[in-house]
């Protein structure tokens, strides 16, 4: 944040938009089979910034293919979707664009920030630098982060794993024999820039 | 059949339930297999992890819109914009009324029933109208006029179509056409008659709003067309009449066409439901293959081509009719 000279650029409003309670709040295990369902059916927003938008048109492809976990249909209206995939660089001038899509979003709603830039800045933060907001979280609430530069596609699967986790309390896919699912350290090895504070 | 009843409207109601589970049950189907047909068509395994070969998707993505909070946009009108998703399914129930799946599973048998189904389902048309009216959107209003020119453009080739088969019959009633078929291919009217099916068939995808022809949901222009600001149910409930639509045009093709529920041994709904089936296969796959058609090419297509063949074909198959 350090690099953001305040007194000549003014500051974004971040988003105001909260959730509504539920009208007729669920008895326990019901809500947890409608968060269950939900979390299978978590339909993106067609939403790209910048080069992460790449890896996750690559995640819809048939590699690695999303729709395994129904989460294949982007909206591209925010009125349909459920998660808002900030894939990418967001700039001062894109800001109030994108907290706009966020309050058009209908609860439940989730945010990942994908990719460094969304994360922090990435590679644009440093000294002097005035045209990028370092973090989407400085004007929307994020659920999840994915770090990488850009991350790779199985990162975002993960990312939307822990979506559902989120939502359900538990990890619904099962972790693929042999890999350590130490989230935290695999992170920081595999991106020596990232410090890990966020991951 | 005609004469008012006890057992008339025991069997009336009866066919109502049945055929609304019918939709729901279809509409569930088709989403997961549209789902599995683009994976496989795209080499993708598609929906795989929730229940055997992802069958329960549906069921998954069902909870979830049920449970999506409703949006109204402030300046929208309150009373059309949730009346115009209602009004979409609405007459859907009682256009799969008179479809014969099969001697005995007819809800009703009119001598009209064509004609209901083609004046029944104009009502789709104004439902999207609404919907784009209503929303006070920009992109919405203009889904709603690119679907509203299109369906009218669509009708007139389809009634030609469907017309050079009723004057090849010499009546409307569904359950007669398909009466008046053979079981073995050759003896259906698409034998008979192949133009019509092909005007037909590619109206059809004009009508239902199915890609290459979804011009009023065209994502790349506008966003999500009419149902752009219909969030949770209101939403669903226009998919669920699109692909109720779709079940629909599909069931009066095979009735009109494909000889409905006979087939070469052991006459019986399953092959009503077999060849509709195959048809909405087909019509997954043209959509999965094809790129959008742009708006000049799909009424030129509609003007230049399919209106005048219709009108040839029906005038040869009075020709026809007279001569013989
Ligand atoms: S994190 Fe890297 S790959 Fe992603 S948008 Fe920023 S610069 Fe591009």
């Amino acid at each position: 944040m350090a690099a953001q000279d305040q007194t000549l650029i003014p500051p974004i409003a971040p988003t105001t938009g909260t959730v509504d309670k539920p009208v007729v709040p669920l008895p326990g295990v019901a809500d947890w089979l409608v968060n269950f369902c939900r979390s299978y059916s978590i339909w993106p927003m067609t939403f790209g910034l910048a080069c992460c938008a790449i890896e996750m048109m690559g995640v819809g492809m048939a590699r690695f293919d999303m729709s395994r976990f129904g989460a294949e249909v982007f909206r591209p209206s925010p009125r349909q979707a459920d998660l808002m995939i900030v894939a990418g660089t967001v700039s001062r001038k894109l800001a109030p664009a994108i907290v706009r899509l966020y309050e058009q979003l209908p609860a439940p709603r989730y945010v990942m920030a994908m990719g460094n830039c969304a994360i922090s800045g990435g590679p644009f933060a440093f000294k002097d630098q005035y045209g990028i907001v370092l973090g989407v979280d400085t004007i929307l609430p994020v659920d999840v982060y994915v770090p990488g530069c850009p991350p790779r596609p199985e990162a975002l699967l993960e990312g939307i794993f822990q979506v559902q986790r989120k939502l359900t309390g538990r990890r619904l896919v099962a972790v693929p024999a042999g890999l350590d699912l130490n989230m935290e350290q695999d992170t920081v090895r595999n991106n020596p820039g990232n410090t890990g504070e966020k991951a | 059949m005609n004469e008012f009843s006890l057992w008339t409207v025991f069997t009336l109601v009866v066919g109502l339930v049945a055929i609304l589970a019918f939709i729901a049950g279809n509409a569930m189907a088709l989403v997961w297999m549209e789902r599995k047909v683009a994976g496989f068509i795209q080499r993708r395994p598609g929906p795989n992890q929730l229940g055997p070969a992802g069958v329960l998707q549906s069921v998954a993505d069902a909870v979830k819109l049920l449970f999506k909070q409703i949006l109204k946009p402030s300046n929208a009108d309150s009373i059309i914009f949730f009346l115009a998703p209602i009004l979409s399914f609405f007459p859907v129930a009682l256009l799969f009324m008179p479809l014969p799946f099969s001697p005995f599973f007819t809800a009703y048998s009119p001598n009209l029933g064509l004609l209901l189904i083609l004046a029944f389902s104009g009502i789709n048309v104004l439902a999207v109208l609404l919907a784009g009216w209503s929303s006070n959107n920009k992109y919405s209003l203009y889904g709603a006029a690119r679907g509203v020119s299109q369906s009218v453009a669509y009708e007139i080739p389809l009634l030609l179509a469907v017309l050079a088969i009723a004057f090849q019959h010499g009546t409307l009633n569904l359950s007669e056409i398909v009466e008046q078929q053979g079981g073995w291919p050759w003896q259906w009217n698409v034998f008979t008659q192949p133009l019509a099916f092909l005007i037909y068939f590619i109206s059809i995808f004009g009508e239902t709003n199915r890609s290459p022809f979804d011009l009023p949901e065209a994502e790349s222009e506008l966003t999500a067309g009419f149902h752009t600001e219909y969030s949770g149910m209101g939403f669903a409930l226009f998919f669920l009449a699109e692909y109720a639509n779709m079940v629909l045009v599909c069931c009066v093709a095979t009735a009109l066409f494909l000889g409905g529920w006979k087939g070469p041994f052991l006459d019986g709904f399953w092959w009503f439901l077999a060849k509709a089936y195959g048809l909405l296969f087909i019509m997954m796959w043209v959509r999965w293959t094809y790129p959008r058609a742009r708006f000049d090419m799909l009424l030129n297509l509609n003007w230049k081509w399919l209106l005048p063949l219709g009108a040839l074909n029906l005038l040869a198959t009075a020709f026809v009719m007279k001569l013989f």
